[in-house]
């Protein structure tokens, strides 16, 4: 087995980003996920790649757009008033299909809000964020090991799909320190399957490729649009990631993403040992949803219990998951701390 | 086997690093750790803290909030985390900064001078190491080359003749725990 080594969250997905052939990267400072850019600051230039830090966030998702449309695999990173600064141009994205990867490591809103950890951003990425009938693929690490290996998959989801990828994080996921494996060997740009729609210049050979989200003509818009939704479709079919554990015989679950989602499995291995039989569900993606697993759950009588830091946002998508089949309650925490495991212990445990 | 740690003190005190030295020792010796450092509006005053897990499980929450074990460099640290500390666990102490004992009886109570040690050992910026000398000591958890091969990886090469020191540092807050 590879070597472990102790990184941040932060300085993981930038490596792991790095690994999966990211050369390109642009971005404005926030706390709490500055690491992201310092450590590209420091590493792309060696390897041949670029590093911008813009004037602006709205600048750096532009020219997210530009490196990603010209094929290169292209990153920004930010935390969430930056994020709502960059969804003009995540729409504009998504719409010409270009694949890139946004990195929210989340902060407690709303407004300019605090430096805390917090999920209260869920429905921005989930729901789209910027104007308009698009998705986002999104994907929620609960480690620092999986900062690296979803930040692989979202280029590699982004690419196959034409779409632009977000990890969703926060600051506790940024800060962080953990053990992280690298398992397979880095890859060369080169290495990666070519992109024959990018705008690279014609060499005389083919007719021009054009990357725009404009659709002035009604005609014209509506193609664009059943266009993504058709691939939404195939997405949501193919790409679920889920995580259940100690689900098959449990009468009430946990479902959790992120930080919280190991508070939550703190608390449930408590409330085990109280012989409660109580589960985690954990989506790791949260576009596509695991919508199908869990109506399977609620159709065997199960309850559920979602808890999140923000006033209750997946919460939603769950129930309507279940839609009316089982009961959904909901704890959540919006002081900018984390719940606590004795706090969500005490929830289960009220259950029973 | 889990342990759940808060380190507590000044910013310069070293509570940061005394954390990771921890969380990386927990690495070295094969168990799952996680560090996660207190930001933002404390670290410009007032007490910085970390909270460090080992495990030879899966690391649930990485904040933790009743630890087994607190450090407390300052006053202020322990007035803040004493209460919090399980029943059973350890309060380690800076006795050179702090004039009143912790009142808890249900627990371990070390009080250390680390600054008064660290100035014996002529460097006032290893009162971090000495204290970390008297967590190995008092809780077995890792061992003095478990911490040493850590700090190796941790501190640049052109400090490394730095390490006789720190491991000296160590081995007198040992010391302190031996003796009591």
């Amino acid at each position: 087995m590879a070597e472990r080594v102790m990184m941040k969250g932060n300085e993981a997905v930038a490596e792991g980003a790095i690994r999966a052939g990211c050369r390109y990267f642009f971005g404005y400072p926030i706390t709490p996920q500055n690491e992201v850019p310092e450590y590209m600051s420091r590493r792309l230039p060696k390897i041949g790649g670029v590093f911008i830090q813009a004037e602006s966030e709205v600048s750096a998702i532009n020219m997210v757009y530009g490196a990603g449309g010209a094929g290169g695999r292209a990153m920004t990173s930010s935390s969430s008033p930056g994020i709502s600064l960059k969804q003009e141009g995540i729409s504009y994205i998504a719409t010409a299909e270009v694949p890139c990867v946004i990195v929210n490591m989340a902060r407690g809103g709303p407004g300019l809000g605090g430096l805390t950890p917090s999920q209260s951003d869920y429905f921005q990425a989930v729901k789209g964020g910027g104007h308009g009938d698009y998705h986002l693929i999104v994907l929620a690490p609960w480690s620092v090991q999986e900062m690296v290996d979803l930040v692989g998959l979202a280029f590699d989801l982004a690419d196959k799909y034409r779409n632009p990828a977000m990890i969703l994080g926060d600051a506790i996921l940024g800060q962080m320190m953990e053990p992280v494996t690298f398992k397979s060997e880095p890859i060369d740009p080169k290495d990666l399957p070519a992109k024959p729609w990018a705008t690279v210049g014609l060499s005389g050979e083919r007719k021009p490729n054009l990357i725009n989200s404009l659709g002035l003509l009604p005609e014209h818009l509506e193609s664009i649009n059943l266009r993504l939704q058709e691939k939404y479709k195939k997405i949501a079919e193919n790409e679920v990631r889920f995580e259940g554990t100690d689900v098959d015989d449990a009468d009430l679950v946990v479902v959790a993403y992120g930080t919280t989602s190991r508070v939550a499995k703190s608390a449930i291995d408590q409330a085990r040992k109280d012989g409660k039989k109580v589960g985690l569900f954990r989506p790791i993606t949260l576009w596509p949803f695991p919508t199908k697993q869990i109506q399977e759950l609620a159709a065997a009588g199960k309850r559920f219990l979602v808890v999140e830091m923000s006033a209750g946002q997946m919460v939603e998508d769950v129930r309507l998951a279940v839609n009316g089949e089982a009961s959904v309650e909901f704890f959540g925490k919006l002081n900018g701390a984390i719940p606590t495991v004795e706090e969500v212990y005490r929830e289960i445990m009220s259950r029973f | 086997m889990e342990l759940d740690a808060i380190f507590a003190g000044f910013g310069g005190q070293g509570v940061m690093l005394m954390g990771q030295l921890i969380a990386y020792g927990g690495m070295h010796a094969g168990l799952n750790v996680s560090w996660f450092p207190s930001y933002g509006p404390e670290m410009r005053g007032g007490t910085a803290n970390c909270s460090v897990v080992l495990s030879d499980g899966v690391v649930g929450s990485p904040v933790v909030a009743r630890p087994q074990v607190l450090v407390a460099m300052n006053k202020p640290s322990l007035e803040k985390f004493e209460a919090k500390v399980k029943p059973g666990g350890f309060i380690f102490y800076n006795a050179s900064l702090i004039d009143t004992k912790p009142t808890r009886t249900d627990v371990y109570v070390v009080p250390v001078h680390a600054n008064e040690i660290a100035a014996e050992l002529g460097n006032d910026k290893v009162g971090n190491m000495v204290m970390l000398g008297a967590i190995l000591a008092a809780t077995e958890i890792l061992s003095v080359d478990d911490i040493m091969v850590s700090l190796k990886k941790i501190l640049p090469e052109r400090r490394h003749h730095l390490l006789p020191l720190n491991e000296q540092a160590i081995r007198r807050g040992m010391e302190v725990v031996t003796a009591m």
